[in-house]
């Protein structure tokens, strides 16, 4: 019997991030209730720690090293988006700390289950057989339904997170149908035995088309695209706005991660068939999501219809991977996904942030009216949310505009031009939803009868998120070179 | 035979499933769905697979089932709290995919699934509960590992969802 030493070492950091999550939630009572942020520094800790780890993991960018009987692997393109979702995590763990003591969560287990949820992420992320990537979504779902109704004073946190266990339970349910399918076709889970048996088999074998619909809609639910986004809107209002930021950032990211290894990897001989199907489900997610953005009053849930867009968008890339020619192949358009989700991430976590802490009194202040005039009191506030909102229209010089280009670049080189010409007209509306909030701000005066404007709430880590986030949005949007070729290398061992 | 037995089974699954969401009484739905656990675990017995069969029946019939009575009793569900504005669509969608599929297979001609090739039907062993054994400790301890996380997950959840007072520290 082996001991897995091997498989053990290549799998350190969800190792690391398990049992860190397993201390925390062990630690939790017996730490003094004031000295609850100690856990939240534990948890930073442990991600540092991973962080460094999964950079040094691999040094060359084409090896991929299996673990636990070729279950698992570890390559360029699982480490990309773990340090992406080190990141992600890390600063959603330093936004709570602010939020939660705001909102008198008092949970240590909140911490817990964000370690528990990322590590479910990882194991989507690196999994190469689709038990194991079902199982790793099921373990990031289920922490998050947790943590959408952790609110537990709140009716509609309780609701989002039903809504959320409900939605999320049936679409599993039409993940396991596609997979126990695809498992009948080729007799393994591996994505390698899959797509050998796609080789054997022919693309055009009905089995595999019905597996491979109903694989689609199982992942179209978790990313939220048109028109399996029905649980969206309700799901980010509801959960406290850390979580949202979580959900629409961490598990977005994980979710395009494993989907796009599935039907690379696994289903990469049915292209012709699934880019037709995703084409059409990425036009009606930009239309449906930026324009059902506009009617909206309350800015959690414009975010959330704008989240539904931004899949719209990354999946345009990926459309413009399955349809590419040449040389390249796909690559150019795997890694505008990439690259557009990681930009995403940065103005979408700093845009939550400064909601989560703009407070009326005691209360959240989450309706587009409560940011008017914040320029006049708290202009520095005002220009942050700015910069992210202009950044999530898709504005040069900002990171929104570099992931929009890159996403375009493919798909204008896969033959697609007239869809980027649609998406950059889709872009055009959504300034219309962004730039109201812009202008709430600026140009209208505070209500002089309102006692208790809302304003922002500042401490040094939220402070501490905002200025990552705006440097990312900044930087990126300045010099995208350096993610740029991290991220055409990192797609390479997708294959 | 086989086959008999094959389309009896699969036929009841289908049909139990559909009333335990068609049926008016959540009583009956869940007495449907004991019907429908039995007659998965019959499945499972032509599949020769004994094991897990039993298990069907001692964790879902037993345990899971007796669960949702409870639960069902307990809180005395009024029969009128359904959906019934959502069978039209339930039926449009439904049938579209059914259609879609009926058209699929008699276009290409239907197609017979393999046969579980490699390490999954290859173990060692005298009965299925050992080879099961063996799979899942040796080939499969990674999944099993991160199953046993979802369980830990569901339990915590559930404990911090339900619990009543989570003791309001004096600092607020």
């Amino acid at each position: 019997m082996s001991l897995y030493g091997a498989d053990l070492l290549a799998l350190l950091p969800e190792l690391i991030v398990v049992v860190t999550a397993c201390l925390v939630i062990g630690l939790d009572p017996i730490t003094p209730a004031s000295r609850r942020d100690l856990l939240a520094w534990l948890s930073l800790g442990a991600l540092a720690l991973c962080l460094g780890l999964t950079c040094g993991q691999i040094s060359a960018l084409n090896v991929r090293v299996s673990a636990f009987s070729d279950l698992v692997v570890v390559d360029a393109y699982a480490r990309f988006w773990k340090i992406l979702l080190y990141g992600v995590t890390g600063l959603t763990i330093l936004m709570s700390l602010p939020y939660l003591k705001a909102e008198r969560i008092h949970l240590g287990e909140y911490y817990g289950f964000i370690l528990l949820s990322l590590s479910g992420m990882m194991v989507m992320v690196s999994g190469v057989d689709l038990l194991t990537i079902y199982l790793g979504t099921e373990l990031m779902t289920l922490s998050l339904y947790v943590m959408t109704g952790l609110n537990r004073s709140k009716p509609r946190s309780l609701e989002a997170s039903a809504k959320y266990f409900v939605l999320g339970a049936f679409s599993s349910g039409i993940l396991l149908y596609g997979i126990s399918l695809l498992y009948g076709m080729a007799g393994s889970t591996k994505l390698a035995s899959i797509a050998g048996a796609v080789g054997t088999r022919g693309a055009d074998d009905p089995l595999l088309l019905i597996a491979t619909i109903l694989v689609s809609v199982g992942f179209g639910f978790k990313l939220a695209a048109v028109p399996f986004h029905m649980w969206t809107p309700d799901v980010y209002q509801g959960a406290p706005t850390s979580v949202t930021a979580f959900m629409a950032v961490a598990s977005k990211a994980a979710s395009f991660a494993a989907f796009m290894r599935v039907f690379v990897e696994g289903l990469g001989g049915l292209k012709a068939d699934w880019s037709l199907l995703f084409l059409l489900i990425a036009l009606v997610t930009l239309v449906l999501g930026n324009v059902v953005a506009i009617v909206q009053t309350n800015i959690k849930r414009m975010l959330a219809y704008s989240s539904i867009a931004h899949a719209g968008y990354a999946l345009i890339g990926f459309v413009a991977a399955g349809r590419a020619v040449g040389a390249s192949g796909g690559t150019p358009g795997l890694a505008s996904v990439l690259i557009y989700l990681t930009l995403y991430s940065f103005m979408t976590l700093g845009a939550f942030a400064l909601i989560g802490m703009l407070r009326k009194g005691v209360v959240e202040g989450e309706e587009i009216e409560d940011f008017t005039g914040l320029a006049k009191r708290q202009p520095l506030a005002a220009f942050l949310m700015l910069v992210f909102m202009v950044s999530l229209a898709g504005i040069p010089p900002t990171a929104g505009f570099i992931g929009k280009f890159y996403v375009f670049m493919a798909a204008v080189e896969a033959g697609l031009a007239w869809l980027a010409v649609i998406a950059l007209i889709f872009a055009a509306v959504s300034a219309y939803y962004y730039m109201r909030v812009v202008m709430v701000m600026y140009m209208r005066d505070p209500n002089p009868s309102s006692v208790a404007p809302p304003r922002l709430v500042t401490s040094p880590a939220l402070s501490f998120v905002l200025a990552c986030a705006v440097a990312g949005v900044i930087l990126f949007g300045l010099f995208p070179n350096p993610l740029v070729s991290f991220a055409l290398q990192s797609v390479l061992t997708l294959k | 035979m086989e086959q008999v037995f094959f389309f009896y089974f699969a036929f009841v699954i289908a049909a139990a499933a559909v009333l335990v969401v068609a049926l008016r009484n959540p009583i009956y739905s869940a007495l449907a769905l004991l019907i429908m656990f039995f007659h998965v675990a019959g499945l499972y017995v032509t599949l020769h697979a004994e094991f897990l069969a039993a298990v069907q029946i001692v964790v879902y019939a037993g345990a899971i089932l007796v669960l949702y009575l409870f639960v069902v009793m307990l809180l005395n569900l009024r029969q009128d709290d359904r959906y019934h504005r959502q069978w039209p669509m339930a039926v449009a969608v439904g049938s579209t995919l059914v259609i879609e599929a009926v058209i699929l297979m008699a276009m290409k001609g239907w197609t017979t699934p393999v046969v579980a090739t490699g390490a999954e039907t290859t173990v060692g062993g005298t009965g299925n509960t050992e080879a099961i054994g063996d799979v899942l400790y040796s080939t499969y301890l990674f999944p099993f590992e991160v199953a046993s996380l979802i369980l830990l997950v569901a339990m915590i959840g559930a404990i911090i969802l339900a619990k009543k007072d989570l003791g309001e520290p004096a600092e607020s």
